[in-house]
């Protein structure tokens, strides 16, 4: 079945076909839309589900992960503060080794507080355990909660999945969506094994008891970590597996118009849909130019990007986030990753789409240009945040009527 | 209660289903309660646990708990428990577990937790109606990072935070919290009147919907006593009207020990290190007569 779906109800979608048994919820914009979505059908009985609301994402998340430990399948959606709020749960629920997926529709943190989206919410839950899906259309997104549980629910792995969409970009937008059958979900997913993360009378179990010392501290640690390592053989596998069962490819890394192409911009979520845009701009007047997009943030596909990048002569790095005082995280990574290279092409980093700004077409351009200028005199540009003279004018214009007269920079 | 029921209590305690050889204090009271407690309650539960001293109870690889145990964080082991609940109801309907596998879920935390950062979690669980037992040792501090004053801490009380004068705060009323929820079942409690607390557990299993067992936790560590005065302090907390023995439900609250003649509130208090001030290097009436009053003020309104 094709329909025009959000974002927002194609996960709601993904939910629902996984035919999830519980759901811990709590509004937040703009994410609220899934849990309303879900919770009509729980109500008219389409989806045979418990849904609970809770009364912050702190203790939803603890909900959602008490109920994966108890043994069934769980489906629960934030976005932002509420992603922040659950901060001390996400990485509690990693190191239980509880199986589920969580949706989290990207908006940028307060301080100022805003709706619009970036990914600094996104990736302050990147160290929690958590794997991560990261979706540009609203077709991944119902295909991304699919292959979430696959993911989690492997033995070889058993880890919390988050999968992440834009606000208002991919919550909000409408765009064809082909929904699969029950059936065709069912042959891709089984049902829910609970695996050890079970509650039975009869069948005591502990589970997220203490440790005592760095050793055996760090043992759990590291096996999460080897699990998540784990978790990229494992995608593999289950991305190959969904293209056979629905013709969709869901690879790792999504490559745009890259065979011959020596300048190569690298970017998540639907803002890489202006970069494929431009793309086909520059390829129009003759530029060898690619878009890179990684689907999977955690584990990091290092190797992918090595592979892909190598031979390269330069990449713009287009973070929608800032470390502050570091600068775009993304960047950050992917310099790590391909650092052991013999010819590693040059990078630039640019900072962007802070709370929903836009990035225009112009500037996509600039960048390539710089870019290119970077590798032909080998004199690399600092990172640049992307902010224009007329945007600095507005909020000038700001400033004067907050503060009586706008003060000089 | 009868003297057989309590002859019961302690025969089965001696192959106590709660095993020994934990890392709590010698002499913690929480610990005493807590023993007389599972002995009733029993392993067909999953003890959902907030950050504090229980934590400790089980450490990789052991627990002595013969039933299930699942660690949440300090602020929301209620919401543990509701998800426990909820998936166990989902099993159950979708007949993924039988009857029999059903489990209990029993919140384990501290006064921290329960009075303080954990009670919005708490009290919607209570508006969500469910079904759980929340068992709160009441140490009236923050015991495990080394005994700071807490919601629960009572007036005058010295703590790792209030050093000099004590604690200037008044203990909050968990219990009227509670009550004002109108849950299933609120009692007091505490580990040194046995066939109280049996008859409260007893009256908390029979009923379903949201539990709290209030247990006043004598801690040697916390409080400035030897271990082996855990007992008579205890008896002390319920003789001089400190700590009622009381109960809520229907709608109604209950005082199940009435002491006919209260001990003076200082036979308690200068048994504890954590008062000590109060007497030494100067005695100090005033605290002394308006901690009395205190006292005296919450039993002028029960007959
Ligand atoms: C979010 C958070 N903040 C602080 C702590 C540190 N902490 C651990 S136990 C504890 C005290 C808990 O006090 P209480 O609930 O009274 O239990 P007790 O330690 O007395 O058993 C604190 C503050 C923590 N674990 N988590
Ligand atoms: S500090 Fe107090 S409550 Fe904690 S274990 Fe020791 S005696 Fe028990």
């Amino acid at each position: 079945m094709r329909k025009l779906l959000t974002g927002n109800s194609a996960a709601a979608w993904g939910a629902r076909l996984a035919e999830v048994d519980y759901l811990p919820v709590f509004p937040i914009t703009p994410q609220t839309e899934i849990i309303e979505t879900l919770a009509e059908w729980v109500d008219r009985s389409e989806l045979d589900a418990r849904l609970t609301t809770l009364e912050s994402e702190h203790s939803m998340v603890t909900a959602a992960g008490a109920a994966a430990a108890t043994g069934v399948r769980v489906f629960t959606a934030t976005s932002s503060q509420g992603l922040l709020y659950a901060m001390e749960m996400l990485y509690n629920l990693a190191g239980w080794r509880t199986p589920l997926v969580l949706v989290n529709v990207s908006r940028g943190l307060s301080a100022p507080i805003t709706l619009e989206p970036d990914h600094n919410d996104v990736l302050a839950a990147r160290d929690s355990g958590f794997l991560q899906l990261h979706c540009a259309t609203c077709q991944e997104v119902l295909d991304g909660v699919l292959l979430g549980y696959r993911l989690a629910e492997d033995m070889r792995v058993r880890l919390p999945v988050l999968v992440n969409l834009d606000g208002f970009y991919l919550s909000f937008t409408r765009e064809p969506v082909i929904i699969p059958t029950q059936d065709q979900v069912r042959a891709f997913l089984p049902p829910f094994d609970p695996g050890r993360n079970r509650f039975r009378g009869g069948e005591p179990v502990s589970q997220a008891v203490a440790v005592l010392g760095g050793g055996t501290y760090s043992y759990f640690r590291y096996q999460a970590h080897l699990a998540a390592l784990e978790a990229k053989k494992v995608f593999q596998e289950i991305s190959a597996d969904f293209k056979t069962h629905f013709g969709r490819a869901f690879d790792a890394i999504e490559t745009y118009r890259c065979e011959d192409a020596d300048i190569l911009f690298v970017m998540m979520g639907s803002f890489a849909t202006k970069a494929r845009e431009a793309v086909d701009r520059l390829r129009d007047d003759g530029r060898k130019v690619g878009l890179l997009r990684p689907r999977l943030l955690r584990p990091f596909p290092s190797q992918a990007f090595v592979r892909l990048l190598s031979g390269r002569a330069g990449v713009a790095v287009i973070d929608q986030n800032l470390s502050t005082g570091l600068g775009g995280v993304l960047y950050t990574e992917l310099a790590a990753a391909l650092y052991p290279l013999q010819r590693r092409p040059v990078l630039v980093s640019y900072v962007g789409g802070l709370g929903g700004r836009d990035i225009t077409a112009g500037e996509f351009y600039a960048m390539v240009e710089e870019v290119r200028q970077a590798v032909t005199t080998g004199r690399v540009p600092p990172p640049r945040l992307l902010f224009t003279e007329s945007e600095m004018q507005s909020v000038r214009g700001l400033q004067r009527i907050a503060g009586g007269k706008g003060r000089d920079a | 209660m009868s003297e057989q029921d309590v002859a019961r209590t302690g025969k089965k305690r001696r192959q106590s289903p709660l095993g020994a050889g934990t890392p709590m204090c010698a002499g913690c009271g929480g610990l005493q309660a807590l023993h007389q407690i599972y002995d009733l309650v029993g392993d067909k539960t999953v003890f959902v646990n907030a950050a504090g001293c229980m934590t400790l109870l089980s450490i990789y690889p052991f627990t002595p708990f013969p039933g299930s145990w699942l660690y949440t964080a300090m602020a929301c082991a209620p919401a543990g428990a509701q998800g426990v609940r909820d998936a166990l109801d989902v099993l159950l309907s979708k007949g993924r577990i039988r009857p029999e596998q059903d489990q209990l879920p029993v919140v384990l935390t501290g006064d921290g937790s329960a009075y303080g950062m954990g009670l919005s979690a708490t009290s919607a669980a209570i508006d969500r109606g469910l079904d759980f037992l929340y068992i709160c040792y009441d140490n009236e501090g923050y015991g495990n990072t080394g005994h700071q004053y807490s919601a629960a801490t009572p007036t005058g009380a010295r703590t790792a935070t209030s050093r000099v004068d004590g604690y200037s705060g008044v203990k909050k009323d968990l219990f009227t919290i509670w009550s004002a929820h109108r849950p299933a079942y609120v009692a007091t409690a505490i580990g040194t009147e046995p066939a109280d607390l049996a008859r409260k557990v007893k009256k908390a299993l029979s009923l379903r919907g949201p539990r709290l067992l209030l247990v006043l936790a004598p801690c040697p560590t916390g409080w400035g006593f030897e271990p082996a005065r855990m007992v008579e302090i205890g008896k002390l907390a319920v003789r001089t009207g400190i700590w009622p023995l009381k109960e809520y439900s229907d709608g109604a609250v209950q005082h199940t020990m009435v002491p006919s003649k209260r001990v003076a509130v200082e036979d308690y208090l200068h048994l504890q290190g954590r008062f000590r001030h109060l007497f030494v290097p100067v005695r100090n009436d005033d605290k002394l007569a308006a901690l009395q009053l205190q006292v005296d003020d919450y039993w002028s309104h029960i007959d």
